[in-house]
């Protein structure tokens, strides 16, 4: 049988003859799903704009970016976004979704969208606005820049393969924070970054604390003095909003937690100011 | 905050946490059985035990107080800098000085 391609719930395949298997849980799906039609607010504009309203239809295993794809191309050309691989991998998507932050390739409407199928999308608080739904993200990666948040290795290239045991503390340390995307929904989520503008944020401050516990690094202490002061990882209050909206799991609060210590320890040993 | 800062913050912290424990329930035990405050005042001078504890308390809050004040102007108005900082420094000796007069008035007089 040839291999069709094409959207089922969209009608592509109306006119071809009932398939043979699938389709009855495929179809009671679709007829289950409440709205027929969702209603989007986006937000147009920059540092000032307005909400406007498209109405789109509602598809079985639509995510959120499915939703701003198809006003984009069906309805208003000039909608601004950013989107790359759609897979969770490459975290440029990220939006605010009905209030919370979130990566649309990733979040179907069912998760997102109440029972009437209203939908409210916003670009990433605590960012600039370029256009739309596109932010400007040059901030968020300066300050992963401004933490050391960069791998240094020692001036003479070491002799062999370093050794790392995948059962050391440090280790696991650095595994549980290391499958950061850069999304910028922890930014985004973070209050402490809401009030100041030059607190490092919860990603810059656990992709350091993933490099403090990288024992081929050589900048440990520089990296711990980044991340003290008062625009540094002492700032976080422990609201866990960073940690609770985190698309990939990872806990910026434990993170920062641990940096935390890691100069309370440094501090009370005489080292650092 | 700095780590020297927050080093103070947290370890003012943990002696308050016993020594306000320690205040409330001395508070409760003293005026269970309806003591008046010259009874009470009776008993703390020349306490050297109450010297202590209350000079302790006052030193954590002298250090603790300032530290957290500032997190919050920091956090909710623009002020910065060394202005900020010297006048936390001025509401530091003022605690201390007003929290050791106030030890003193209940210990020796």
């Amino acid at each position: 049988m040839p291999i069709r391609v094409g959207n089922r719930a969209r009608g592509d395949f109306a006119h071809a003859a009932p398939c043979e298997r699938g389709c009855p849980p495929y179809d009671a799906a679709l007829r289950a799903m409440s709205a027929e039609t969702l209603t989007v607010e986006v937000w147009r504009g920059a540092a000032t704009g307005a909400f406007q309203t498209f109405t789109v239809p509602r598809r079985l295993n639509q995510t959120i970016l499915d939703v701003v794809t198809e006003i984009q191309r069906d309805q208003d050309p000039t909608l601004a976004y950013r989107f790359a691989c759609r897979v969770g991998m490459c975290g440029s998507c990220a939006m605010v979704v009905n209030g919370r932050p979130r990566w649309t390739c990733r979040t179907r409407v069912s998760e997102a969208a109440g029972t009437d199928g209203a939908l409210r999308l916003e670009p990433l608080r605590n960012f600039t606005v370029v256009k739309d739904l596109a932010v400007e993200m040059t901030t968020f990666f300066d300050k992963w820049r401004d933490a050391q948040g960069f791998f240094e290795p020692a001036r003479t290239p070491a002799a062999d393969f370093a050794v790392v045991p995948p059962a050391t503390p440090a280790r696991k340390a650095a595994d549980e924070a290391i499958e950061c995307i850069g999304c910028g929904v922890c930014y985004s989520a973070c209050d402490v970054v809401a009030w100041d503008r030059d607190y490092l944020g919860p990603a810059a401050l656990n992709r350091a604390w993933t490099l403090v516990n990288d024992v081929r690094d050589t900048a440990r202490e520089k990296r711990l003095a980044a991340v003290a002061g008062d625009s540094g990882c002492q700032c976080c209050h422990t609201h866990m909003s960073c940690t609770s909206f985190c698309p990939k799991g990872i806990a910026p609060t434990y993170s920062i937690a641990g940096l935390k210590r890691a100069l309370f320890w440094q501090a009370l040993k005489g080292g650092g100011k | 905050m700095t780590p020297v800062l927050f080093l103070a913050q947290r370890l003012s912290a943990a002696v308050l946490a016993l020594a306000v424990a320690g205040h409330l329930v001395t508070i409760l035990y003293a005026i269970r059985g309806g003591l008046t405050a010259g009874d009470i005042l009776a008993r703390t001078h020349g306490n050297l035990a109450f010297f202590a504890f209350y000079s302790v308390f006052v030193v954590a809050v002298a250090f603790h107080a300032p530290i957290g004040l500032r997190n919050v102007i920091r956090e909710w108005t623009p002020w910065r800098g060394g202005s900020l900082d010297a006048a936390l420094a001025v509401f530091a000796v003022m605690l201390l000085v007003l929290g050791f007069r106030a030890v003193f008035a209940v210990y020796a007089a």
